[in-house]
């Protein structure tokens, strides 16, 4: 063994390590600081020994967690010695040390130059490793280009190979835009074929991180993953010698693969999907062999195997009988001794969770997750119960689960008890059949842990006592019984104020809960709290004042007092005054106008939900649960008019009710049709009509498919829409596909294409002319239905065709549209012309009326090639070597539409530097020119 | 893997490596956060815990931790043999290592790692290879050092 540090850097160390006290140790390193500053800065040049030796004790100092502010210079000039310490130490220093400093980075990446042209693989390892340490854009810039050949040249030694590829994947993590795909991409997926399992392990890593942006590039290497993967899992534990770890064949390439192999859905050839299902039975399989040695480490990277395997099964989500067997397996996990396993297994499964073929599975490990929740020592074990239980919730069970987590939460980790809290409200509410039992259980939560209730939940709770007329009794009831507690929460005074302000006239008939009573339990509270809260009660005073005349003069005393006329705080102050005011001078008309009723909140998503997105990631969320969310949401929705019948009856007359708010209980709001019965779900289905506003995000979908003709146009959790179209002269075809994503029928599936207004003439004539037929009305869990839209480009046109989708999914009403994206440019046909013939025709067309420019900022990284693709998609010719800067594109192409034809030029010239493009479009027709303008410029 | 430190039961932070770009300020604030959070977890919990957007897998061997900061979508089992596989490259160059051999030599410690994991995934899962990198570049050292008296550099010392 060598000694890596000469020895005075031991000695160094040693008194360091020793040092009594912090102050010794700071005192110690600033002499050695300035004895090598002055050693740097001294007149005698140093030779490289002495260089590298001053350069190692400042990486050292580093290390020990001092800055360096200086030797950068000095590590750059090592990394040109042609001495391997001294070389090795620079670039060490190097990657420890530098972050993006220009003016070294270019030094550097000259050291970095050469040491790759040396053809010696441990120079060019060290260089590799450099760049894959530093990894700046600067870096990419200068080697991204050199990496994919040294990875895929024939001679290059397999140890240069794999650095090749992780530095190369390292660089396209940072900068994936300077990474240029081309010819070296199949050549790398082969190398899953080559004989050293070393290469193989890297260039998997590589192929995984560049197959998830590109798949198609890297469609082949499925299959060669998945025959690799057999070979290893069908190995007997002593074949692949030095890549056996602990009696496992090679696991972390197996797992890397696997990894893969998550990148595709399940392969298509029946072949290479035999062969996958095969491996992940054996990976199954030997889960239950015994194992083969004690140690922690066979069963470690066995199961390491294995949940990737489960991850893979998942990520597939198609053979219910391997996901029921992955839920069998973490079932067992859930109960080992090991608490990592037990970690692991609860996380797989709340994944399982949200599959529809093993969410049943799953229920039915409900009591060991409670009993996990209840008796496991560690936090982050505890937290992954909590996440299983609310990723396994369903009608089924939320009253349980509900109560489990309240329960914990009276002992729960301060860390986790928000999103607790968070988990507990989203879950009562999505599963509350009979709301009574949502406010029990939000109340519950204030009082459990109100520290730790955010605004969103309260506010939450407030919305839907509005939105809902047959619990607002219960909740004031309910509200005023718990303020009766000697202590209680300030959220709770928040809530309580809010609903007694707005309903405390449903229980003021009872003596004990009496306009009276009611007011000074409040009041009871009004001092022990916060501002905000303080003025939120004044605003209930106010109501109280309307709803409960008799008690007028107690609240304008109140009003009246110093302390709140006179309070400094001016927001306070104001509303004592405003509302003392209002109180004395308006009629009970006005005040009844001013003060009525809150109007039902517009439903939207819920802002908890959104808040536990924020919190954990939106993966964490999972699809199942939104699929819940979107079935549970018109039940608390009002945005549905609701049956005559129930509005009838709570509205007397409009005018009845501005004056006898307080006498009519059962209330109106200002527009009748809002008294949402929204447990009537079926008389949703006829009364919706309306054309759903945009999805959002489908304008950017849209977008997309102006340059190409294929590919999803919509998904959420419900309904995947799928487009294939074709195009010739002014005519076209599209298939539009209709994926149901769930397992449950979609029923009164009705997909309407609407032509907007703006596509028609003046004289209503059509411009597109869009044919379609009506698709069968069910659409079976799992299945795809398809539909043919002819279409004819009678005239050019604007606006592109509204697809509207109506259909029932258990129970509820969807109502969807999106942007079909049939757009002038699709009627293109390329024609190549010479230089000469396109300069001729521009000045033709030189009238400014038929000249359409924008200039406009890049929105993508500003690539020659994807650039010339876009042009091509969008259906132009792009012609070579007609504009003199050959930087710039210029195209060709005659639109057709039934009744004339229009020629069109145009013309793209990027300024990388200022990463602008000016994008000119010349046509005979003003609106031609204009409509592929702004269509063109949406895509770069 | 977005990064791996090293550091002792004193909380002494004793080796580092970042995978992505992260600010001198950025990475100070995240390993004593993390130390914190570690060290003050008790010996038979599990290894794994989430922070901030990431995954945290650590082991401890004797005085030393180890602790790898990974992906939600990384394997959690698969990186904790990572670190004890970095453990046996370690013992099995230094001869049973301990924490003064990765004290001393820690730049032996940041090329067994470089050899062994580059830009967060890992290089080579074969003992031999990795082991047999690290001797040549040792074996190139020893031809290039020139010899030098011992008390010259405790003088320079």
């Amino acid at each position: 063994m060598t000694e890596g540090c000469p020895k005075h850097c031991i000695l160094m160390c040693v008194l360091l390590i020793s040092g009594k006290s912090k102050e010794a140790e700071i005192k110690r390193i600033n002499k050695e600081l300035a004895n090598i500053r002055s050693k740097f800065k001294g007149d005698k040049a140093l030779d490289g020994y002495s260089k590298k030796k001053y350069v190692c004790k400042l990486l050292f100092i580093f290390l020990l967690g001092h800055d360096i502010d200086f030797g950068h210079m000095e590590a750059v000039n090592l990394l040109s010695s042609n001495r391997y310490t001294e070389k090795q130490i620079g670039y060490l220093f190097i990657s420890v040390l530098v972050n993006s400093n220009s003016e070294l980075i270019r030094l550097i990446n000259n050291a970095i130059k050469n040491d790759l042209a040396s053809r010696n693989p441990t120079f060019m390892g060290l260089a590799l490793h450099c760049i894959a340490n530093v990894g700046s854009r600067e870096m990419a810039e200068a080697f991204a280009g050199e990496i994919p050949k040294i990875l895929v040249a024939g001679d290059t030694m397999d140890s240069v190979k794999q650095s090749a590829a992780l530095c190369l994947l390292r660089l396209y993590r940072t900068s994936p835009d300077l990474v240029p795909m081309g010819d070296w991409t199949s050549r790398v997926v082969h190398l899953l074929n080559d004989q050293h399992l070393g290469v193989v392990t890297a260039a998997t890593s590589l192929i995984t991180t560049l197959a998830q942006k590109n798949p198609e590039e890297f469609k082949t290497s499925v299959s060669l993953a998945v025959s690799r993967l057999s070979r290893i899992v069908t190995s007997a534990s002593t074949d692949l010698q030095d890549y056996t770890y602990y009696f496992v064949p090679a696991p972390w390439l197996s797992v890397k693969l696997l990894r893969l192999l998550q990148c595709y859905p399940p392969p298509e050839d029946p072949a290479v999907r035999g062969r996958l299902t095969e491996c992940l039975e054996t990976i199954l399989n030997k889960a239950q062999e015994p194992p083969k040695s004690k140690k922690v480490q066979h069963s470690n990277a066995k199961n390491a195997v294995l949940f990737e395997a489960i991850s893979l099964i998942i990520h597939h989500d198609s053979e219910p009988n391997l996901l029921v067997r992955a839920c069998n397996q973490l079932g067992q996990f859930l109960q080992h001794r090991e608490t990592n396993l037990r970690y692991l297994a609860l996380e797989s499964m709340c994944t399982l969770a949200s599959s529809e073929f093993s969410h049943e599975a799953v229920k039915t490990h409900i009591e060991t997750v409670i009993n996990a929740l209840k008796t496991e020592r560690d936090v982050s074990v505890r937290q992954r119960a909590v996440d299983l239980l609310y990723a396994m919730c369903d009608r089924s069970n939320a009253q349980q689960i509900v109560a489990e987590m309240l329960n914990y939460l009276e002992t729960a980790d301060y860390s986790i008890r928000e999103e607790i809290v968070l988990k507990v409200a989203i879950l009562a509410e999505k599963y509350a059949v009979d709301y009574t039992w949502y406010v029990d259980t939000i109340l519950n939560l204030i009082r459990i842990a109100g520290d730790y209730v955010s605004e969103e939940v309260w506010y939450r709770v407030i919305q839907i006592v509005i939105n809902r007329d047959d619990v607002q009794g219960y909740a004031a009831k309910t509200v005023f019984e718990a303020l009766q507690a000697p202590a209680c929460h300030e959220n709770l005074v928040k809530v309580g104020g809010y609903i007694l302000g707005e309903f405390g006239n449903l229980i003021a008939g009872d003596p004990r809960s009496s306009p009276l009573i009611q007011f000074n339990l409040l009041h009871s509270k009004f001092h022990l709290c916060s501002v905000p809260t303080r003025a939120l009660l004044l605003s209930t005073y106010i109501k109280f004042v309307n709803l409960f005349p008799e008690i007028k003069t107690t609240i304008q005393d109140v009003l009246r007092s110093d302390s709140q006329l006179k309070n400094a705080d001016v927001e306070l102050q104001q509303r004592a005054v405003e509302y003392l005011r209002l109180s004395t001078i308006a009629s009970t008309d006005i005040l009844a106008t001013v003060l009525e009723e809150m109007p039902p909140f517009p439903e939207r998503e819920s802002s908890i939900l959104a808040k536990l997105k924020k919190k954990k990631g939106p993966g964490t969320v999972t699809d199942l649960e939104e699929i819940k969310k979107e079935r549970s949401s018109d039940m608390n929705g009002s945005a549905e008019p609701a049956s005559v019948n129930a509005s009838a009856v709570s509205t007397p007359s409009p005018s009845a009710d501005l004056l006898g708010l307080g006498a009519a209980p059962l209330t109106n709001s200002a527009p009748p049709p809002s008294s949402s019965g929204s447990l009537l779900v079926d008389v949703f289905s006829d009364s919706a009509s309306a054309v759903a506003p945009l999805a959002p995000g489908s304008d950017d979908n849209f977008a997309r498919f102006v340059c190409k003709n294929n590919g999803v146009l919509f998904e959420n959790q419900l309904l995947q829409i799928g487009l294939k179209s074709e195009f010739r002269q002014n005519l076209g075809r599209m298939f539009i596909f209709y994926g149901n994503k769930t397992s449950t029928q979609f029923l009164n599936f009705t997909p309407t294409v609407i032509c907007s207004d703006d596509l028609h003439f003046l004289n209503h004539f059509l411009c597109l002319n869009l044919q379609t037929k009506p698709v069968d009305p069910t659409v079976d869990g799992g299945a795809q239905v398809q539909q043919v839209v002819n279409i004819e480009c009678v005239s050019d046109f604007m606006e592109a065709p509204i697809l509207n989708i109506q259909f029932r999914y258990g129970g509820t009403f969807q109502n969807l549209s999106v942007k079909l994206p049939i757009t002038l440019n699709k009627f293109f046909q390329p024609t190549e012309m010479s230089s000469q013939d396109f300069f001729q025709r521009w000045k033709q067309l030189s009238n400014p009326k038929q000249e359409v420019q924008n200039i406009f900022k890049a929105k993508h990284p500003m690539d020659a090639e994807i650039t010339k693709a876009k042009i091509i998609g969008f259906g132009s010719a792009l012609l070579e070597e007609v504009d003199p800067n050959p930087a710039n594109f210029v195209g060709a192409g005659i639109i057709h539409t039934k009744t004339t034809q229009i020629g069109c030029l145009l013309r793209l010239e990027p300024n990388l530097q200022a990463q602008m493009y000016r994008l000119t479009l010349r046509t005979s027709k003003e609106a031609v020119s204009q409509r592929l303008c702004e269509l063109l410029s949406e895509q770069f | 893997m977005r990064f791996m430190l090293l550091f002792s039961r004193q909380g002494k932070l004793r080796l580092q490596k970042w995978y992505l770009a992260t600010a001198d300020k950025d990475k100070k604030k995240m390993v004593r956060e993390l130390m914190q959070v570690v060290l003050a977890r008790k010996p038979k919990m599990c290894s794994f815990l989430e922070w901030r957007d990431l995954k945290v897998v650590y082991k401890r061997y004797a005085s030393l931790y180890f602790c790898c900061a990974i992906e939600g979508q990384d394997n959690e089992l698969i990186t904790l043999e990572l670190i004890h596989r970095y453990v046996e490259l370690l013992d099995k160059y230094f001869g049973s290592v301990c924490e003064l051999d990765i004290i001393f030599n820690f730049e032996k410690a940041y090329f067994i790692l470089d050899e062994f994991v580059m830009g967060g995934e890992i290089q080579d899962t074969s003992k031999k290879s990795v082991l047999k990198a690290i001797e040549q570049a040792d074996l190139l050292q020893e031809e290039d050092e020139s010899p030098r008296s011992v008390l010259e550099e405790m003088g320079l010392a």
